[in-house]
């Protein structure tokens, strides 16, 4: 291993093994070569500066602010957001060591027209900003958005399938997020390396035959050039020259956020990743540490002030998409930690440092702090995330041998809430979820909507019978999914056809390969009322109440049946069935991009809406009821216990749902046991054989419904409570009511 | 349970002997304050205490129950190792596990045939040195790791009042376990004016320390609440309306008196065994 000298003419590597990474852009290699682990425990950790406690008690000032104002701080009407669009913003310019905002001002939102022009109007008027009329025209007449777009194209069909709600959350007015850009790559190179790699990408696109695909890459390649021009002037608004590599671990922090401000600042996407940065950053400040230029304090301090800045990050949104998505959510999601390909684990101090900044500046639902889990961590570190979880509830753990198999990688971030992606080059295209819960009432009505009442699904016919016959349920209910599938994949094609074409990231995708593989994602909600209907009309014996129209209302069944979340094989394999089942369906379709097809079950806080938009299902829940969050089994199914429980969501195969399968766990801390000590010891047995049984996530949130019902009653008293949700953590205070009730109403494992 | 139902009849009958059937209430999949690590709790059916304050007064009847084997238990058991880390494994709880003998020496047997770590979560009623219990009880201690025991009440009059029961042959199991190594957690549920009396903990805390050699935790267990609505479903009178769980500094004073920081050789087990 030789020892790098320069890089160019400046010492901007020295220090550092050398490798290909110096040749090609390749952060994994770097990463690799070095890459310092830690196997201590967490006594280390400094608290936080002066600055950083003046600057969060800032930020925590503005957040009640914006809570007091009803949601919204201020919000701009008349500038579509632009890496330049505005002045450098500071919160406390003397005091900030990571510098960056989205807009001229902390909290701030940017007006993001891009799109869907109805949407930014809508949701500036939800919090009484009056839209400018100037900005109107310019997006309706002269300028195209994607919504437009997608509308343009939409068939009778999909309108339908999507105002029934049988698919509800696609993104064909809000931006598809899910793209993680490779943000070290700025940190390591400088931006003008990255732009001559773009060059030469370009000069090697086709041969000179112009047919679409090389059409559009060549446009998506100058499109990521001229971004990245953008972002150095981006950069200069605020002092700072990113054209060439950082010299300093400041800078190198510096560097990526600049990377990570230039997608917040143009893209209001589902999901807006920072990646997997902790070993990197790490490298860099263990060598100003090693060379006497910074403290452990000073360390610390930029650790906490880079999160500080992900704490900020809003976008303005409508009531719609808050129904769905609660709790003003970004998913600034931070993937730590994790094992390489070569068997070493990454744990390094700056993944302590990460987790130790919800010490020093209080809980926050932002980042989305993911822990790839794995049994060869470090037992430190793996003591020291328990004891955040057990004090926070802010962090999800994620089976990074699961998907470091699938993916090929151990270069991969989570994408969202639970999907994995190479960093390098994976993108996902976002697909929201179908609705299987509604697709078993579609089977028994005939397509009918049980709500609407209109013929949405084809006509299979109604099951006409007192008591369902499973043969003739599942002939029906697989000519409904046929359809599902089909409307659910194609509305999907004409989205990101037009998110490609009208919206194009081409910010955060400057900062990944030029050539990509593609995952097209899409999604299952209500998969546990739809495995224990299922399950209920094979062996329950259901009896159908049906209204005047002749639409079944109700159910009854005549004897007890399986259910999922009991470690039940009878009603596990139904559930794995189904999800297979969809998948096939899914599959047979042309995929936009080739991209290969996943599925999720995760629902967000969706749970709650498409609960409210489905009527009463035979295995008893009641019509409006929410559906259980993304992969956990039905409110009162489970009787054997928690780990019952999980097995029966570690049943769901992985590679069919390379999306993600979501599990909220929830548990009163006496339950874990009787002491602090026994219950970091609980969570990791309960996380690593969670894992060794191929369970692919958990949120795990501990406390006591009390707590929940106390701070619902007075939220004051709990300003940063915060709450896992299915793949994503916010304050407590900022869910709806209803979603409040729900998080309550979930089951809490409790011991007696 | 649904093992139970789901097992073929057919392969029962080839079986020459008939393994001892248990009674089982229910089960805990994740048991964490039952025992070292986490543990597939079994709780079993029957007991003949009358603790006032009983939370699981559903499981006194005796008979009653699914009926499952020990080779049942355990299939369904190791589904679970891979949650059990160093220190977990299996607990049989109640009820009052040892009303059901038998069936807990053919479990305990197979499940250290196994590898899998047990424990006995007993209040100790049953317990006798007449034969042939005596017997079953030393052969079930050869297959035991460790044992919960509560301490309900020092005195025997008291006790008898508080679970209809007298104590003497709870702490003469508990001398035994003292003479042959048998380790155990002491817990005492903390009850407002009945098992809240300073001279009471005083000289519980006396006792633990006679028998300190096998005691490695003394966990003081608040009384609660969630047991109330049982008491309705079954139609009793629930013997402590209006008694609150105990105050934080209660349970702080029980666990001084108590002496609970001197017992913490649970804290070196996973090298335990």
């Amino acid at each position: 291993m030789k020892q790098v000298e320069t890089a160019a003419k400046e010492n901007y590597w020295q220090g550092f093994v050398g490798g290909d990474w110096q040749d090609e852009i390749d952060v994994r290699d770097f990463i690799q070569r070095n890459l310092t682990q830690y196997d201590g425990d967490e006594s280390f950790l400094e608290g936080p500066t002066e600055a950083t406690t003046i600057l969060n008690d800032k930020v925590m000032a503005l957040k009640q602010a914006e809570r007091d104002a009803g949601g919204v701080l201020d919000a701009d009407t008349d500038v579509p957001a632009t890496l330049t669009s505005h002045a450098a913003g500071y919160i406390d310019q003397d005091l900030e060591k990571i510098v960056g905002l989205q807009t001229d001002k902390p909290l701030k939102r940017a007006f993001m027209p891009f799109g869907g022009i109805r949407m930014a109007d809508d949701a500036l008027e939800a919090y009484g900003y009056t839209p400018d009329q100037k900005m109107d025209q310019v997006f309706t007449e002269w300028r195209k958005t994607h919504n437009q777009g997608v509308f343009d194209v939409y068939t009778p069909d999909m309108r339908k399938a999507r105002h029934y709600k049988i698919v509800t959350g696609l993104p064909d007015a809000y931006g598809r997020g899910r793209i993680i850009p490779d943000l070290p790559r700025i940190a390591l190179y400088g931006i003008d390396r990255l732009m001559a790699d773009k060059v030469k990408d370009f000069n090697n696109t086709g041969d000179g035959e112009m047919t679409d695909a090389v059409l559009r890459l060549r446009e998506q390649i100058s499109e990521q050039y001229r971004a990245l021009g953008n972002m150095k002037k981006m950069a200069a608004l605020y002092g700072y020259d990113i054209s060439k590599p950082a010299k300093t671990a400041q800078e190198a922090v510096q560097w990526l956020y600049f990377g990570y401000l230039a997608a917040i600042k143009t893209q209001n996407g589902a999901a807006m990743s920072v990646g997997r940065i902790d070993a990197f950053m790490d490298i860099y400040i263990q060598r100003d540490l090693d060379q006497g230029l910074i403290t452990e304090k000073d360390a610390q301090e930029l650790i906490d002030q880079f999160v500080m800045k992900l704490r900020l990050v809003r976008f303005i949104r409508t009531t719609d998409y808050n129904d769905l998505f609660s709790g003003d959510p970004i998913w600034a999601t931070l993937s730590m930690a994790g094992v390489g390909m070569d068997g070493r684990h990454h744990v390094n101090k700056t993944s302590f440092r990460v987790l130790k900044t919800l010490d020093n500046m209080g809980a926050a639902p932002e980042p989305n702090i993911t822990l790839l889990w794995d049994k060869r961590l470090p037992d430190g570190f793996k003591r020291y995330a328990t004891a955040v979880s057990i004090d926070s509830s802010t962090i999800q753990y994620e089976n990074d041998e699961l998907m470091r198999n699938q993916w090929g990688t151990d270069y991969y971030g989570i994408a969202c809430c639970v999907s994995a992606q190479p960093i390098a080059d994976g993108v996902q295209f976002f697909g929201a979820r179908a609705n299987m819960a509604k697709a078993v009432l579609y089977a028994i009505n005939g397509g009918v909507d049980e709500i609407g009442k209109k013929q949405v699904g084809p006509s299979t016919g109604a099951i006409a019978s007192e008591y369902i016959d499973y043969d003739e349920f599942m002939d029906k209910f697989d000519k409904q999914l046929d359809w599902l599938a089909d409307v659910y994949v194609n509305s999907l094609n004409a989205i990101h056809y037009m998110h490609d074409k009208y919206d194009y990231e081409a910010e955060e995708l400057a900062l990944k390969n030029s050539r990509l593989d593609y995952t097209f994602a899409t999604g299952i909600s209500g998969l546990s009322h739809a495995t224990d209907s299922v399950s209920a009309i094979k062996y329950g014996h259901v009896k159908v109440i049906r209204d005047a129209d002749g639409i079944a209302v109700d159910f009854k069944t005549d004897q007890d049946f399986p259910r999922y979340g009991n470690n039940d094989d009878r009603a596990d394999d139904i559930c794995k069935m189904l999800v297979k089942k969809l998948y096939n369906k899914m599959n047979t379709h042309h995929l936009y991009h080739d991209a290969k097809l996943s599925t999720s079950v995760l629902t967000i806080t969706s749970n709650v809406v498409y609960g409210k938009n489905t009527g009463t299902t035979p295995n008893g829940r009641q019509a409006g009821e929410p559906f259980s969050p993304g992969a956990n089994p039905a409110y009162g199914a489970e009787q054997n216990g928690a780990l019952a429980s999980l097995l029966s969501t570690a049943k769901i195969p992985y590679k069919y749902a390379t999306d993600g399968i979501s599990n909220t766990f929830g548990v009163t801390p006496r339950t874990l046991g009787n002491d602090v000590d026994s219950q970091k010891d609980s969570l990791v047995n309960m996380i690593d054989g969670y894992m060794e049984n191929n369970g692919m996530h958990l949120n795990i949130n501990v406390f006591n419904k009390d707590t929940l019902r106390d701070a619902q009653a007075h939220p004051e008293k709990y300003p940063t409570l915060t709450v896992r949700v299915s793949g994503y953590c916010v304050y407590f205070a900022d869910l709806t009511k209803e979603q409040q009730d729900d998080v309550i109403s979930r089951t809490f494992f409790e011991s007696m | 349970m649904e093992i139970y139902k789901q097992t073929n009849p057919a392969t029962a009958v080839l079986d020459k002997t008939t393994p001892p059937i248990g009674y089982v209430h229910s089960i805990e999949t994740f048991g964490s304050v039952d025992g070292p690590g986490i543990r597939y709790v079994l709780f079993l059916q029957g007991c003949r205490m009358r603790c006032q304050f009983c939370h699981n007064p559903d499981t006194w009847n005796t008979g009653v129950g699914d009926e499952m084997t020990a080779d049942q238990i355990l299939a369904d058991a190791e589904k679970y190792k891979a949650f059990w880390g160093k220190q977990g494994g299996i607990t049989t709880s109640g009820g009052e596990a040892l009303l059901q003998i038998d069936f807990l020496i053919d479990l305990f047997k197979k499940a250290h045939a196994k590898g899998i770590r047990t424990c006995l979560d007993t209040c100790g009623q049953p317990f006798t040195r007449q034969q042939p219990w005596f017997d079953k009880f030393e052969e079930l201690m050869r297959y035991t790791d460790i044992s919960l025991v509560d301490i309900k009440q020092i005195n025997p009059r008291e006790h008898k009042r508080l679970t209809g029961w007298s104590n003497e042959n709870i702490f003469d199991m508990l001398q035994y376990m003292l003479d042959h190594n048998k380790h155990v957690w002491i817990r005492h549920v903390l009850v407002p004016q009945r098992t809240d009396y300073d001279n009471q903990l005083i000289q519980i805390g006396n006792y633990i320390k006679t028998i300190a050699p096998i005691v490695d935790k003394v966990e003081v267990l608040p009384y609660h609440t969630m047991g109330v609505n049982k008491y309705e479903g079954l139609g009793l009178k629930y013997p402590l309306e209006g008694i609150e769980p105990p105050t934080a500094a209660r349970v702080k004073n029980a666990e001084h008196l108590l002496h609970t920081a001197d017992y913490q050789r649970y804290r070196d087990y996973p090298n335990y065994k």
